[in-house]
């Protein structure tokens, strides 16, 4: 039928097109891998990539069409492409003007643990002196509804934060009544280890709708040998203590997070499989801590880091059979990436944010008053490193705390668009400033990238994800619903 | 199938220009009701003094008493009462609503900007202005409780600023009835007509707006008009910023199966606002017959990627739905999403339906599916 044009006539007449900023590194040795500031991203051959960035690219291939369809270029048919980069653009960032969600009161740092990597607790009977007082729970909780986040969590931290109940409930109780005036969507956790839950501590979390979140490292002997008490007792008591949350506040309020130690690292199946008997639905592979004796002996080394993903990818290939077995069971911090990989928001995951997450996302209430920008920073000040201390809610106002050169610096300092080697690498999108972690390793908030551990696990993490899913579509349909929430 | 138009015989004068119509079928109609009406007599005498009075095919007219106008085809003896129709001098009588259907389209135009390699309503460029200026009229005829309506063309926003007056309208007699409107979304990439279209405030109506392909040489090409997908996309984009509930529709065929999995993520990247994506099989009329061999695919080809069209708009938290499709020929993932669609006036089941145990839950075939191609891989559900 003559009355229709051949699709060749609704072809790009100019034969030009522009490129939108892209970034791209070597994937392998057939692929590169190509992402852009929303984290949209394809592989392509070395000759193709020669060829779109000297625009030779021609629109009757196949790379030119996936291209464009992703906005790596724009020619006269898809110039909606600029609207719909700066929406995404701005979606991605929409979190920044919420400023600090999360705000973490430390209100004891007493503990009936001894765990290695602790660098804060106190084995101490003097309740005055490691236990947060009304007077500063009263100045904090100003602080907290002084940022303009319509979602505050306020999060009990230790020590061990049962320790002191009574000032949980105050806190609860009285950020409570102000949130009648403020009108916040306000969540309340404790982080416990659970070896003195109760029934009616559980009564008054269901009473308030508190959320319950504690520690599992794995099998019974590993997080023993981890998390040392009197009794050698806790994995014992932190598996009661999930029954009975469970029972008192339903399944899903109580959560559990591992640390990862040298120990941990041959067992990673084994510790998967703890939390799946558990009835958990998935688990956070967390990286290892170097705020403990690592730091001290600087032997937080590069094959440290190796061994870590070693460990992660062994894990979440077992995660992944297991999915494909038809059970569901998610890796949490691979689902954060992969929904800075897939979607077009942020998760705000604290570690994978750019400005960094310290005090934008999280802010720490020490029991003493002092105000830190992130836990390993407060987890520094207990070492004796001051660096990251932005003040007092004694003695200085919000404005002076959030405007101290402790934050400023770092954020400025660490943001990956200007940080060498990072405003070039095309997983930028994916990843984020972890300011203290640089400071701790090389004292400044940048560290070089070759020999920064943090740089080397998460390359690592990116190019497992992308592998696995571009090699076999059941990861791939898997990894989206994982980025998803689903 | 029931037919939706017929000529009727006039009884009296050569041909009555009646216009816009309600249909009563109770003969005791209260008098200033009658007034306005049209009576379909199946026999009965009209006891009111009605505007007009109809016999069906099946009557002789002498056997009712009093003055009868018309006499009705036999395809038209299902009018029904609260129905709306439109009869011309020439004796052409066109339903314009039926009460008893949940489906009632309107088609407002059939003038349009795009020239779609599977219209099924092959555009006119003609003047057809007095499809609005009846359809202004049978507004204020339907009744205040119906659940939902149709708007189509055609194009209907070459209409312009009165779309925009024609929706009011709606909004101002319909404020309860959910609408629909079929669109392809250029008109409101000008963001001052999208406000205007915004200001109605109706608060159940959607735009259904067509994106075939990501790639936007093939969504060109099979809407047959230059920069169809910049407008289109931008028209999306200014509807979502202005809150209105847009719809986007892929009508699914040898052109854009291909791609039907990249348009998905295209979606759910860039458009993840948009409140509904509705996956739909092809319909065998129009020019889709003109253009059969380049678009008819059969869909037992294309069962795997509509599952994973639907995994990827699902898994994103999108709401999806499958349209215009046969139970037997999806997997049982895309079972959730499926919706018995095609209209009940047109829908069909084919020879090979026959003793299949789900008819009823099938949205079957348009009858000129049946006509003119489906699926060699029908197989119907026995028990």
């Amino acid at each position: 039928m003559s009355k229709f044009q051949p699709v060749s006539f609704y072809k790009n007449k100019k034969k030009t097109y522009q490129l939108t900023p892209f970034r791209f590194l070597k994937f392998n040795q057939e692929k590169y891998f190509l992402s852009n500031m929303t984290g949209e991203y394809l592989l392509l051959d070395r000759e193709s990539l020669g060829r779109l960035v000297e625009h030779r690219l021609d629109d009757s291939e196949q790379s030119y069409l996936d291209l464009r369809a992703k906005q790596f270029l724009i020619d006269d048919t898809n110039s909606i492409a600029t609207d719909l980069l700066a929406i995404k653009a701005r979606t991605r960032y929409s979190r920044l003007p919420e400023f600090t969600a999360l705000h973490i009161f430390v209100v004891s740092l007493r503990c009936d643990h001894s765990c290695q990597y602790c660098q804060v607790s106190r084995q101490s009977a003097d309740k005055l002196k490691y236990d947060m007082t009304e007077e500063i729970a009263d100045k904090a909780i100003d602080f907290a509804f002084k940022s303009p986040s319509r979602n505050i969590k306020i999060e009990f931290q230790g020590g061990e934060s049962l320790l002191n109940f009574p000032i949980i409930q105050y806190i609860v109780e009285r950020s409570k009544k102000l949130n009648e005036v403020h009108c916040r969507n306000l969540d309340f956790v404790i982080a416990t280890n659970l070896s003195m839950i109760d029934r009616d501590i559980l009564d008054y979390c269901r009473l308030h709708g508190i959320h319950i979140s504690t520690s599992l490292d794995g099998p019974e002997d590993l997080h023993n040998k981890n998390r040392p008490r009197p009794g050698k007792d806790s994995y014992e008591k932190v598996i009661k203590g999930i029954s009975l949350c469970r029972e008192v506040l339903g399944r899903d309020e109580v959560s559990a997070l591992m640390t990862t130690t040298e120990a941990s690292l041959k067992r990673g199946k084994e510790i998967v499989d703890e939390y799946l008997k558990l009835g958990f639905p998935g688990i956070f592979l967390r990286s290892l801590s170097p705020y403990g004796y690592a730091i001290k002996t600087k032997s937080f080394a590069a094959y440290q880091t190796e061994q870590w993903l070693d460990f992660f990818k062994e894990s979440l290939d077992y995660i992944i059979e297991l999915n494909r077995s038809g059970i569901r069971f998610q890796e949490y911090c691979s689902a954060i990436v992969l929904s800075k990989m897939l979607t077009s928001s942020d998760p705000g995951f604290v570690d994978l944010m750019s400005p960094a997450g310290i005090g934008i996302s999280v802010i720490v209430y020490n029991y003493d008053g002092s105000v830190h920008p992130s836990d390993e920073s407060r987890m520094l000040a207990e070492m004796g490193d001051n660096t990251f201390k932005m003040g007092n809610v004694l003695t200085d106002s919000y404005e002076q705390v959030f405007s101290s050169q402790a934050l400023l610096q770092p954020l400025e300092d660490s943001y990956t668009n200007s940080v060498p080697m990072c405003e070039e690498c095309a997983f930028e999108p994916y990843c984020g400033a972890d300011p203290v972690y640089e400071y701790a390793m090389n004292q400044d908030y940048i560290g070089r990238r070759p020999e920064s551990g943090f740089c080397q696990k998460s390359m690592g993490i990116f190019k497992h994800l992308i592998e696995r899913m571009e090699a076999d579509p059941f990861v791939k349909n898997l990894f989206m619903d994982w980025a998803n929430r689903k | 199938m029931i037919p939706l138009h017929g000529k009727v015989v006039p009884l009296n004068s050569p041909g009555m220009d009646i216009g816009v119509i309600k249909i009563s079928r109770d003969s005791k109609l209260h008098p200033v009701l009658a007034a306005d009406c049209a009576f379909v007599s199946n026999g009965q005498s009209p006891m009111s003094k009605f505007k007009v009075v109809i016999a069906q095919s099946d009557i002789n007219p002498e056997h009712i008493n009093g003055n009868v106008d018309l006499q009705l085809p036999v395809e038209l003896n299902h009018l029904s009462e609260g129905d709306v129709v439109s009869i011309r001098s020439d004796n052409r009588l066109r339903v314009l609503f039926r009460k008893k259907s949940h489906q009632n389209s309107i088609l407002l135009t059939e003038r349009c900007n795009h020239y779609c390699l599977m219209c099924s309503q092959p555009p006119k460029d003609v003047d057809d202005s007095y499809l609005m200026a009846e359809t202004k009229e049978l507004i204020k005829l339907i009744p205040q409780d119906t659940i939902e309506i149709g708007f189509t063309g055609g194009e209907p926003t070459l209409y312009g600023d009165e779309f925009i007056a024609l929706m009011q309208l709606v909004k101002n007699y319909l404020p309860n009835t959910a609408i629909h409107i079929l669109s392809n979304g250029r008109a409101f990439s000008d963001i001052d007509f999208a406000r205007k279209y915004a200001a109605i405030g109706h608060k159940d109506m959607m735009l259904g707006i067509p994106l075939y392909s990501d790639d936007p040489d093939q969504h060109n090409y099979i809407v047959q008009s230059e920069n169809a997908f910049n407008e289109t996309v931008k028209g999306i984009l200014n509807l979502k910023s202005l809150n209105q509930p847009v719809e986007i529709r892929v009508v699914l065929h040898k052109q854009n199966i291909g791609r039907l999995t990249k348009l998905c993520e295209f979606i759910a990247r860039n458009l993840l606002f948009v409140d509904h994506v509705a996956l739909m099989g092809l319909e065998i009329i129009g020019f889709t017959r003109a253009n059969f061999d380049q678009l008819w695919i059969d869909p037992h080809d294309y069962k795997n990627t509509l599952s994973e069209a639907v995994h990827i708009l699902t898994s994103y938290g999108m709401n999806v739905s499958v349209y215009n499709s046969q139970l037997c020929l999806v997997n049982a993932d895309v079972l959730p999403y499926y919706r018995k669609s095609i209209s009940d006036w047109k829908n069909e089941y084919a020879p090979e339906c026959v003793g299949c145990t789900k008819l009823s839950e099938c949205g079957g075939f348009f009858a000129s599916g049946i006509q003119h191609g489906y699926s060699k891989h029908l197989k119907p559900f026995l028990s």
